[in-house]
């Protein structure tokens, strides 16, 4: 897909490329990635509790995924790897989504109390649904587009607890598995939509550093799709 | 005591008015000198005069009423301002005719962005030069105020406006799956804009041709690139750029100007030829400009025109970034 050009002779951006990799979930996947694209991650799967690992012609540097997005539009990464929910959760940040890794798969749903129907109740008697969630933008942006009315309640910590005790008639958050629902008594009511890991590059490295850019969104293609 | 001005305002305070008055008037001497004469206009219009050049993007965020009931608004760019001074004042003049400016302008913001609803906007307007010859003056002149600006690794990206509308036309899209592309493009989703294009229906060889022409930037040789991906409105686009790039060429412009077939600015005006301008030290884009040959129009002078404009604070961050790189030791 990518095509090798020469690249214009004018800009001279120094130093390594610097590269967002979140700490997580996401972490192991984006280190296979990285290897099976020729970057060395050995470093960063040492016991190190450095943030920056300075290499050749990458530079590696860890944080939370939900600040990749920050970084990289202010171009103090050119580029990162981050999970589709964040991207959503912060669609105005003016980032390039240049590819869908493929791993870190799961799923952005709706939950509620197994056996329990408040959220239907609510929603019919009350017009209004209290839902807890790390992710109030996907939230409202999913019940406006079905046209139900949520009053979004953001919490930080465990999601899970809010409808246990009362706080929330149910959550939006993202589940890999599913388990931690189940252990909660909770279930899946809806599903809302599937995230994966994405490569994101600011815009003016995507411009002044487009064929190293291309190279390694190349590599990571083939080594993600393979 | 303090007392809040709205956030994406700010206070300018006498050191940092210095520079900026420095670099204020280093950029209108480089227009000056090369016959663009500064002008000044209103900040506050008649909303339907702004909304004649641009009712979908380019629209005022900020609106009142006058005491006699009138809708005002606020500028959100200089290009629509001077459109109406030209087609107002100079309707009957020989052209082209070349002005300059250096002015505040006002945006919608996202909360606790760091993004201005003021800011200040430098740059050049030259009426009634078509392409290419029009174009390639534009970029000379931009080119000169970097120099000014101290901003010598500076690149200016070109690209071509009706590429990807022609394009998509070819596709056999129109309507709302065509704007949908158009805005991944803009934002330069990739991976939503594959998938919007398989929606569309739009075949497997086609989708590859649309991504892989967004990608297209770097030297002379991504139109050659271009060429071989093929297609009518491809052919169209290339020539255009490439008519420009020869002539840059010809006068030894060309060395900071990057061919980028991906460029695509969200102000619905332009036409034809496209510019946007980094520097490696900042992460933001520090202006753009282009061909708008149809706006002239709205206002009732067929003119074409094009021009460009630097965020006056980026260029002066850019540049002090610049300094503090050549000040240190490497």
């Amino acid at each position: 897909m990518s095509v090798e050009v020469a690249g214009t002779a004018a800009a001279k951006p120094d130093g390594p490329l610097k590269l967002a990799v979140p700490r997580g979930a996401l972490l192991d996947g984006t280190l296979d990635a990285l290897d099976a694209a020729g970057v060395d991650t050995a470093a960063v799967r040492g016991e190190s509790r450095a943030l920056i690992f300075p290499g050749e012609r990458i530079t590696l540097v860890t944080m939370r995924p939900s600040d990749v997005p920050t970084y990289v539009e202010a171009g103090a990464a050119d580029l990162g790897i981050t999970g589709k929910d964040v991207l959503l959760e912060q669609s105005d940040r003016m980032v390039y989504e240049l590819l869908d890794l493929g791993y870190g798969r799961c799923r952005m749903v709706l939950a509620g109390r197994q056996g329990d129907e408040r959220l239907g109740e609510t929603q019919r008697r009350l017009g209004m649904t209290r839902i807890a969630t790390k992710y109030p933008r996907i939230a409202e942006r999913h019940f406006e587009s079905t046209g139900r009315q949520i009053e979004t309640i953001e919490v930080k910590g465990s999601v899970e607890l809010a409808p246990l005790i009362g706080l929330a008639d149910g959550i939006v958050d993202l589940v890999a598995t599913g388990r931690t629902l189940e252990e909660n008594d909770l279930e899946v009511r809806e599903e809302i939509l599937e995230c994966t890991a994405r490569l994101v590059a600011n815009r003016v490295a995507h411009k002044l550093r487009g064929a190293e850019i291309d190279e390694l969104t190349a590599k990571l293609r083939k080594a993600t799709t393979g | 005591m303090i007392h809040p001005i709205p956030p994406g305002t700010r206070d300018i305070l006498p050191d940092e008015m210095r520079e900026l008055r420095r670099l204020h008037l280093a950029l209108i001497e480089v227009f000056e000198s090369r016959g663009y004469g500064e002008v000044a206009t209103p900040a506050i219009e008649y909303d339907e005069v702004l909304a004649r050049g641009d009712g979908r993007t380019a629209d005022s965020a900020y609106r009142f009423f006058d005491e006699s009931g009138e809708l005002l608004a606020l500028r959100s760019d200089m290009t629509v301002p001077i459109a109406r001074l030209v087609a107002s004042r100079f309707a009957d003049a020989q052209t082209p005719l070349r002005f300059c400016y250096l002015a505040n302008a006002y945006r919608a913001v996202r909360p606790q962005r760091g993004q201005m609803r003021e800011f200040a906007q430098a740059g050049v307007e030259l009426i009634g030069a078509p392409a290419p010859a029009g174009t390639v003056e534009v970029i000379e002149v931009l080119e000169a105020a970097l120099d000014a600006a101290g901003l010598d690794r500076a690149v200016i990206g070109l690209g071509d406006a009706d590429l990807f509308r022609q394009l998509l036309t070819e596709f056999g899209l129109e309507g709302e799956a065509r704007d949908a592309i158009l805005s991944r493009l803009a934002t330069h989703d990739l991976v939503g804009l594959e998938a919007e294009l398989s929606q569309a229906g739009i075949d497997d060889e086609h989708v590859r041709t649309c991504v892989a022409l967004s990608q297209l930037r770097g030297g002379r040789e991504v139109l050659e690139v271009a060429r071989k991906l093929g297609g009518a409105a491809v052919e169209r686009a290339t020539e255009r750029i490439g008519e420009t790039f020869e002539a840059l060429e010809a006068k030894g412009a060309a060395s900071r100007v990057q061919v980028d077939l991906g460029l695509l600015r969200d102000l619905g005006y332009y036409s034809g030829a496209i510019l946007e301008v980094y520097d490696p030290a900042l992460g933001h884009v520090l202006g753009g400009g282009g061909r708008y040959d149809g706006l002239l129009r709205r206002f009732g002078v067929d003119l074409p025109a094009a021009g460009f404009a630097l965020y006056l604070e980026r260029v002066h961050v850019a540049k002090l970034e610049e300094e503090s790189r050549r000040g240190a030791p490497s």
